[in-house]
């Protein structure tokens, strides 16, 4: 009986449209990504099972710390200056127009007031937050935060930028720290603030777990 | 697709004598590249994943020295955590006891069970946790309890200052290792 013929195939296949997938995703994974840029200020946050990812435009970054020094950050150059203006009226900050210029492209803040003018002229490349002194916070009586607070509250209703409150601790942080922070907000009327911390997952098996479980999305606030 | 086609059409007998030149293939193996593609975008899976930090959002009361305006909350719903030093939580239910008799002690891991069982023994209207955190607690402490409110679907929480005796109490067992 005569076997019929079966062609010959070779084995090896083409890759090219493989190849393709595989640079096309390469490309998107690349775009898509941005580093963290290199922080000035050291903080290692802690983690919480909230899901919701940060704000990053008009953002208020108020940083604290292991030692307990704070930091204020704003990324909207025309809020800075305002900030600056009031600074100057409220405090007698005394910052020369070719100060304001400087205020607005610093990337924090962490001295005195009374201080600002000379850490302002330091130049951009040798300023390291851990040689500031960090926003005076400890004594309750005199906590400047509630100044810089007030400032930017004044600043952001003026220029009618957007508000995002955002604070930054450090894990070994100690709570007066914090309490400071939050006093200050209260005291300027913000009640509202987000915390920045890491992604964790939720614990199997409890309640908030359940609830994502049968599709529930994410509602919890604090009295 | 990518390679073209070398093979001469109808086979193009060339005069005697001239020899054929070997026809080297155009064909390059692409497998290593696909190989390098895919390595880079592990990579840049797990770079993008990692380098996202999440909020999460607080609301703060607005201070009040009436005591017509606080908030009321019933006794026997009420759960206070007390937040010391080196990861230790003290907890009691209700009132302090003067004599110190229901003041316990537990852990940042084990304090969850301690909030479940609350939670399941109380009507739920009732059930208010009040965190008081000691000098000596750290941020993460703090963050670490208001993620477990979270965790555990606790509607009413408040975030209240310590008072004097409870720190001395919380300072005295921390140093002591614990009260059981």
């Amino acid at each position: 009986m005569a076997r019929p013929k079966v062609p010959r195939k070779s084995t090896s296949v083409d890759m090219t449209a493989m190849c393709d997938v595989a640079f096309l995703l390469l490309s998107f994974f690349i775009l898509t990504t941005h580093f963290k840029a290199p922080e000035a200020i050291s903080v290692v946050t802690p983690s919480s099972v909230s899901s919701k990812v940060a704000p990053e435009k008009d953002v208020t970054l108020v940083s604290f710390t292991k030692d307990g020094k704070a930091y204020v950050s704003l990324d909207n150059e025309d809020v800075k200056e305002e900030v600056a203006n009031q600074l100057n009226a409220m405090k007698g900050a005394g910052l020369s127009p070719a100060d304001i210029a400087a205020f607005r492209t610093a990337s924090f803040f962490g001295t005195p007031i009374s201080q600002l003018k000379s850490a302002l002229a330091i130049p951009k490349d040798k300023l390291e937050a851990t040689t500031l002194p960090g926003i005076p916070i400890q004594d309750t009586a005199n906590n400047e935060m509630t100044t810089w607070m007030q400032a930017i509250v004044a600043a952001h209703s003026k220029t009618g930028a957007k508000f995002n409150l955002i604070v930054k601790g450090d894990n070994l942080a100690k709570y007066p720290a914090f309490k400071n922070v939050i006093s200050a907000f209260k005291k300027s009327e913000q009640f509202k603030f987000q915390m920045i911390t890491n992604p964790e997952s939720v614990p199997t098996g409890t309640d908030l777990w359940r609830k994502f479980m049968k599709g529930e999305t994410e509602t919890a606030s604090a009295e | 697709m990518a390679e073209m086609d070398t093979s001469s059409g109808g086979g193009h007998k060339k005069g005697p004598g001239v020899k054929k030149s070997k026809k080297a293939s155009t064909r390059v193996d692409l497998t290593p590249m696909v190989d390098l593609g895919f390595l880079l975008i592990t990579f840049f899976i797990f770079t993008t994943t990692m380098s996202q930090p999440t909020a999460m959002s607080l609301f703060l009361p607005k201070d009040t020295d009436k005591p017509e305006e606080q908030n009321k909350a019933k006794e026997s719903g009420a759960l206070t955590l007390l937040l010391g030093s080196e990861k230790n939580v003290y907890y009691y239910e209700g009132q302090l006891d003067p004599n110190g008799s229901n003041f316990k002690s537990s852990t940042m891991k084990q304090i969850r069970d301690v909030i479940i069982n609350k939670k399941r023994s109380t009507a739920k209207d009732d059930l208010v946790i009040v965190i008081k955190p000691s000098t000596d607690a750290t941020y993460r402490d703090v963050v670490d309890i208001l993620d477990e409110m979270t965790i555990n679907d606790i509607s009413r929480y408040a975030l209240v200052d310590i008072s004097e005796g409870e720190g001395q109490l919380v300072k005295i067992t921390d140093t002591s290792g614990g009260a059981k």
